[in-house]
């Protein structure tokens, strides 16, 4: 798996996230193939280590849009708060494009304090990468995996 | 009796930071009206221009999705729990 892109950005912060989780998105987005995979990524109260993740359904059914299954989604922010986690950003997977968000990835991110992790299945490797995204504004991420 | 409503992460800061509140209401529209009187920074984040839910908004009443019952006319009782959790998509195109 590769975190390296070919785009040069400015990087200002750093996300922390387990490799397990890493790696279980992006197989979870290879498994979701040819759709888009998709899910919510949560973090323990205070912590800035994202150490748990939630797969849901992709209710766009799409090889290029992906809509978080609301049900799920209240699921996972049930199963979050009942861990004493909260979900702190979103994962989905580009099946053809680049590991960047897409002018719809901006129109439509929620929430500007999420991260938004980018698994690209264009290449041989899957790439990942990690993106603040507010005010329309796209900032990459450094992806610490730890 | 005031219901609970649970609030994600991006409408806690207009609700003075709070990840739940209270509301009074007897239907979902009344709770979010409810809500947006004590926290006016929520209206235009949770209603939409013409007064219904907002397009990137999910309301649930409990496990079901409002919009799968009678939206903003479906009954509340005391002990149930209103989550707002916002709409969460995008895509390669």
């Amino acid at each position: 798996m590769s975190s390296e892109g070919d785009r040069a950005e400015s990087i200002a912060s750093t996300v922390k996230i387990a490799a397990d989780v890493v790696l279980e998105i992006t197989a979870h987005c290879l498994r979701a193939a040819p759709e888009e995979g998709c899910g919510l990524l949560a973090a323990s109260g205070g912590s800035a280590l994202i150490d748990r993740w939630f797969p849901a359904r992709n209710a766009a059914r799409s090889a290029r849009r992906y809509v978080v299954d609301p049900s799920d989604h209240l699921r996972a922010d049930r199963q979050a708060e009942s861990e004493g986690r909260e979900i702190v950003g979103v994962f989905h997977s580009h099946t053809h494009t680049d590991p960047y968000p897409s002018p719809t990835d901006v129109d439509e991110a929620p929430d500007p304090s999420w991260h938004y992790v980018v698994v690209s299945l264009r290449g041989e490797v899957p790439a990942v990468r990690s993106y603040e995204i507010a005010n329309g504004r796209i900032t990459e991420e450094l992806l610490e995996t730890t | 009796m005031p219901v609970e409503v649970r609030l994600p992460t991006l409408l806690r800061p207009s609700a003075d930071g709070q990840s739940r509140v209270k509301a009074q209401g007897a239907t979902v529209g009344e709770v979010l009206e409810s809500i947006v009187a004590e926290y006016p920074a929520l209206e235009s984040q949770v209603l939409g221009s013409e007064g219904g839910l907002h397009r990137f908004v999910n309301v649930y009443l409990n496990d079901d999705d409002v919009r799968y019952l009678d939206r903003l006319d479906t009954k509340v009782g005391p002990d149930d729990i209103v989550s707002i959790l916002p709409a969460v998509a995008g895509g390669a195109s």
